[in-house]
């Protein structure tokens, strides 16, 4: 379920944080165990712990002692930000590299985005 | 359990299996012994579960294992398949032994498991088929809820399903159960989201212990033009390298700092992670010729 390539916990608290942006988590939703999150992607418990910890330091979740862990309430805001920060950067760039290498001319490319924008696709 | 090994060494006549080894193991975790055939895991383990008289010094939560009986009832051990208990006792006997020699023994879990792999408890140890042996081995290694608990290539004659079953119960247990787990494998891929600790032993001594995610992150393959790459890695620990045209990539051991990482954008390299499969490889001697 890994590519066991780069570190199993970066994969599983990029995972939440994807879940938290497209709303399948929502503010102060309590999320699973780490215990279950091990069962379930087959890795060490501590491994989820780890991934978990990441995101209480980043602010993404809290720990409620005894209870489990939540989603902050400003967590989806703080994520679409922090996406809107990187996005021309690791979105678009790279996506405009590809069309030039391949030969797609960017007019053609900024058509498909206004079709999109016009609701046409 | 905690598992401290000082200065330890094991001789065979002239051959030293295990080399002046030291390393502790704080306890209470999965631990991957990864290493070659005859690198000297076997050897270490059973030194660790008491079975010869070490040279240095091994000892369980602070006690020496050796001629210890009280240490000993906290130890269990399968070794290779066919070990795991006398061929002509019946499956149902060798369980009988297993709850016995152990107070952590939980003959419940033990039947829960036989039925599990489906291992026929009527029926004699030696008449066993090689998968059915295996998991008879992984049922006494993970019934016996011993503090200290290592499977040495125990799983190994299982066929894939039945190993993602163990994979499943072993990590099930350990969560429920807490206690030292140390596992050694050829089968590292499959074995490796499931470590949270790995020791890398190579012709008896060891290699590194690190935590697998920390191990993970320490690999990375660049990959670029070959002056390129040769220039990035200068001065950098290359556990080794491929080329394929005017491409080259190169297996860096070591953690990139900033300013390198600025340098491979620089240059135009790609850097990837590395498995920890292959770092394995390539930390231990290779196949055919010495490091």
């Amino acid at each position: 379920m890994f590519d066991d390539r780069s570190p199993i916990y970066r994969q599983i608290a990029d995972r939440i944080k994807a879940d938290v942006l497209n709303g399948a988590l929502k503010a102060d939703e309590q999320v699973m165990s780490t215990n279950q999150y091990a069962a379930y992607y087959r890795i060490n418990p501590a491994t989820a712990a780890k991934a978990f910890q990441q995101l209480v330091d980043e602010r993404v979740l809290y720990k409620k002692r005894g209870i489990g862990m939540f989603v902050s309430t400003q967590a989806r805001d703080m994520l679409r930000a922090q996406g809107r920060e990187t996005f021309f950067g690791e979105v678009v760039d790279p996506m405009v590299a590809e069309a030039r290498a391949i030969g797609i001319p960017l007019a053609d490319v900024i058509r498909r985005i206004e079709q999109h924008e016009n609701g046409d696709v | 359990m905690r598992v401290d090994v000082s200065g330890l060494t094991v001789r065979y006549g002239d051959v030293t299996a295990v080399d002046d080894m030291s390393f502790s193991l704080s306890g209470n975790k999965i631990y991957g012994l990864l290493g070659r055939n005859g690198s000297g895991k076997t050897s270490l383990m059973s030194t660790l579960a008491g079975y010869r008289r070490p040279i240095g010094s091994v000892q369980l939560d602070g006690e020496p294992v050796f001629e210890n009986a009280g240490a000993m009832r906290n130890v269990c051990l399968v070794r290779h398949t066919p070990d795991a208990a006398d061929k002509g006792d019946k499956v149902a006997e060798a369980l009988n032994f297993g709850k016995a020699w152990r107070d952590t023994w939980d003959d419940t879990y033990a039947h829960e498991l036989v039925e599990l792999f489906k291992i026929p408890l009527r029926t004699k140890v030696g008449e066993l088929s090689l998968g059915q042996r295996s998991a008879l081995g992984v049922v006494i290694g993970l019934a016996s809820r011993s503090p200290l608990t290592m499977l040495d290539e125990s799983h190994l004659g299982m066929d894939t399903p039945t190993r993602y079953a163990f994979y499943d119960t072993l990590l099930n247990d350990f969560m429920a159960h807490p206690r030292t787990i140390i596992i050694s494998t050829h089968l590292i891929e499959e074995l490796a989201s499931l470590l949270e600790e790995v020791v890398i032993i190579d012709s008896g001594r060891l290699v590194l212990q690190e935590e697998a995610d920390v191990l993970r992150s320490r690999g990375t393959e660049v990959t670029g033009s070959a002056s390129d790459v040769d220039e990035f890695t200068a001065g950098l620990t290359v556990l080794g390298s491929k080329s394929l045209g005017r491409t080259k990539a190169a297996m860096v051991y070591g953690t990139l700092d900033d300013s390198q990482l600025i340098r491979a954008r620089q240059l135009g390299l790609e850097l990837g992670p590395i498995a920890l499969q292959d770092l394995f490889v390539h930390l231990t001697e290779p196949v055919g010729g010495k490091r």
